[in-house]
């Protein structure tokens, strides 16, 4: 049996675990019948052409796993930004883990999305927002059918989180091959402030597949900041959806820093629903070995005078491989966008290879929209420059690596999180910097 | 200190430098002058061990050892310095920090340990007084948007910082306004000691007024084919490069 096939007959074992008396059932029962007539993406997809999800579906992953509980903090210390105080929603093979969670209901809600479907008291909440931008897709849609738990994050008007949250999802590999499916909404309203940070995070060297969804409203003059920190081991691959809709005078920025993991496909969108909307999406890429990173962002401009800003950079070496496809559509309306996109890469090795594809829709006369992309080398004058000056030609690469990276660093506004990704790319280039970026 | 003799080094197979042959002595400021052309740059990229160009005869002799053959950071460990006629732009790195890294490379080179922060701090704001830099510049990306006298006067900045035994400036005074060669030179000069060593490539006798040169050469053609005192440089200045051109086709 394939997965697919799998996956829709374990639906009617799904169905048996959950409360059929929910409106989400309807919801969940169109999602499976979508995903039976899609079935998963191929390369014949123009959205797909270059990502083969081939390698990653021939595993035979548990939909269902059991609850771990002797997983202790120690064993995910170093995963977690444990330097600075945050709230922590923590699941452990897709089940939630209170012991090692820190959630709230004061001043806002940082708890869990099966709370949030069934608490009467989140009903309005989750008829207003869930499953609203997600868009009719079969990845999203199998997720729809199968989503039961996740963050749920609500920040009331004006309301500033005092502290990030951070999502952390850790894999056991009790199971030899796992497929995780977390579902996240969050909500910004009016005024409010919050700052999220994701990590999926597998223990041990099984196969898991996650296919996450997340749902983000920004409300008027709302700011959200979302870092998503994917540094996963080489048998643990992830596609993940994440939607964003931002209404007048709103800010959102969601960084994301693809440092590991087997096959990670990011779906990223934008929608602009007012004016004054700024929009910031920030990637930094390093990879190595047969690893495969796909970018795939849109930002949808509806309205006159928002702003985008794309800043997205690769470096890639062994046989590695990457995707950029960036879409910024700006409406006959949206007058006055201004709209940056940028995605330089470097290729290390001969057999390193990016395939970037810029795809700018601009309906409207009176834009400023600009986007540029670069695919190269490390610059060889500057190289022996460094060198003439008793850098080795190793720590000169390093350095070369650092500063071309360093840009897009410089839009974190969490200083941890700038040190620890800081860190993560000197070892995983294999120097020691004496200076911080 | 320095000897190089019978240099030859070509190009993607262009011979460019023809048999050169030069002795630097500790304490010594030696000026190369020659036209446009003649090889006087790749010399001082073949001595800092620039990869584009290849050494096919001779030796350069550092200090008892032939380095001919080292890395460009190996020379650099060893206390050459090359000042760039075109220092590269590196938008993401700092001057301190490219300083910094720079320092504590060398040393680790020589068996030495980082040099304290403190130190270091106190080391850059000396030497960038000295150049008369705006302070605004250590943060400021390596020579990104930087005009063509700050790129220079930044890379004798570097040279200041690290007290090279051998330096050579490669048209350090093109791009300099008088102003600012006053203060370059100003600055060359208080790093001269009877230890070390200087080789200034131009194209012009103006710099030669200020940093004052033991020795002149002229090169034609990739090879020197006149030295003298400073004498040489007035003459040069004086009487352009044909009246040599002349002794030489003379000599032939």
């Amino acid at each position: 049996m394939d997965l697919k096939e799998k996956l829709i007959s374990s639906f009617f074992a799904f169905e048996e675990q959950i409360d059929l008396e929910n409106d989400i059932h309807q919801l969940r029962n169109n999602a499976i019948k979508f995903f039976e007539n899609k079935g998963f993406p191929t390369k014949k997809e123009e959205a797909w052409k270059y990502t083969s999800l081939k390698s990653i579906l021939k595993d035979d992953y548990s939909i269902f796993p059991k609850k771990e509980e002797t997983i202790e903090y120690r064993d995910i210390k170093k995963y977690c930004i444990h330097e600075i105080d945050t709230y922590q929603i923590v699941f452990v093979d897709g089940i939630y883990a209170s012991h090692l969670s820190n959630t709230t209901h004061d001043k806002f809600d940082a708890c869990l999305m099966s709370s949030a479907l069934n608490n009467p008291k989140y009903k309005s909440i989750i008829d207003t927002y869930f499953n609203k931008i997600a868009p009719e897709e079969s990845l999203t849609a199998l997720n729809t059918a199968f989503s039961k738990e996740g963050a749920f994050i609500r920040v009331p008007k004006s309301v500033a989180a005092e502290k990030p949250v951070q999502i952390l999802h850790f894999s056991t590999g009790n199971e030899s091959a796992l497929m995780l499916q977390p579902r996240n909404l969050i909500v910004v309203e009016e005024n409010a402030q919050i700052q999220v940070i994701e990590r999926h995070q597998s223990l041990t060297a099984n196969a898991v597949l996650t296919n996450s969804v997340t749902e983000i409203f920004v409300e008027k003059n709302a700011m959200m900041d979302y870092y998503k920190i994917q540094n996963d081991k080489i048998s643990s691959s992830l596609i993940d959806h994440t939607h964003v809709k931002q209404e007048s005078n709103s800010h959102c920025s969601v960084h994301t820093f693809s440092l590991g993991g087997k096959l990670t496909r990011n779906n990223l969108n934008f929608y602009q629903h007012g004016e004054h909307i700024n929009s910031v999406l920030n990637g930094v890429t390093i990879l190595e070995g047969k690893q495969h990173v796909d970018h795939n962002t849109l930002v949808h401009h509806t309205q006159p005078n928002c702003e985008s800003h794309q800043d997205y950079k690769g470096v890639f070496s062994d046989r590695s491989t990457g995707v950029f496809n960036g879409k910024v559509l700006v409406d006959k309306i949206a007058q006055k966008t201004d709209a940056f996109q940028s995605n330089n890469n470097i290729l290390l090795d001969d057999k390193a290879s990016i395939n970037s594809k810029p795809q700018l829709e601009i309906f409207a006369d009176d834009v400023k929209c600009s986007h540029g992309c670069t695919i190269g080398q490390l610059d060889q004058e500057a190289l022996y420059y460094l060198r003439s000056r008793g850098i080795p030609l190793k720590e000169a690469k390093a350095l070369m690596m650092f500063a071309f990276a360093n840009k897009v660093l410089t839009g974190v506004k969490i200083p941890e999180i700038k040190n620890r990704i800081t860190k993560q790319i000197a070892l995983k280039i294999g120097v020691h910097l004496g200076f911080d970026l | 200190m320095l000897e190089i003799k019978n240099l030859h080094a070509s190009v993607e197979g262009e011979a460019i430098l023809k048999g050169i042959n030069l002795e630097i002595k500790p304490g010594e400021v030696h000026a190369i002058m020659g036209p446009n052309g003649s090889g006087k740059s790749t010399l001082a990229s073949v001595i800092a061990g620039n990869e584009d160009f290849e050494v096919t005869d001779g030796d350069i002799i550092f200090e008892r050892a032939n380095i001919s053959e080292l890395a460009p950071e190996e020379r650099a460990h060893r206390g050459i310095f090359l000042s760039f006629q075109y220092p590269v732009e590196i938008p993401g790195v700092s001057v301190t920090n490219f300083i910094k890294t720079s320092i504590n490379q060398v040393r680790k080179a020589q068996g030495l340990k980082d040099m304290p922060a403190n130190e270091m701090l106190k080391k850059i704001r000396e030497k960038a007084a000295m150049l008369e830099m705006d302070r605004k510049f250590l943060s400021r990306s390596l020579n990104e948007g930087f005009s063509g006298g700050e790129k220079k006067r930044n890379e004798i900045f570097q040279m200041a910082m690290l007290e090279p035994k051998l330096a050579i400036l490669d048209e350090t005074d093109s791009g300099l306004d008088i102003d600012a060669l006053k203060v370059v030179a100003n600055g060359v000069n208080k790093l001269k000691s009877k230890d070390n060593a200087v080789l200034l490539i131009t194209h012009y006798q103006r710099l030669l007024d200020y940093i004052v040169p033991d020795v002149v050469h002229v090169l034609m053609d990739g090879r020197i084919v006149k030295t003298g005192d400073k004498q040489l440089a007035k003459e040069l200045e004086e009487r352009g490069y044909d009246w040599i051109k002349e002794e030489q086709a003379a000599k032939v």
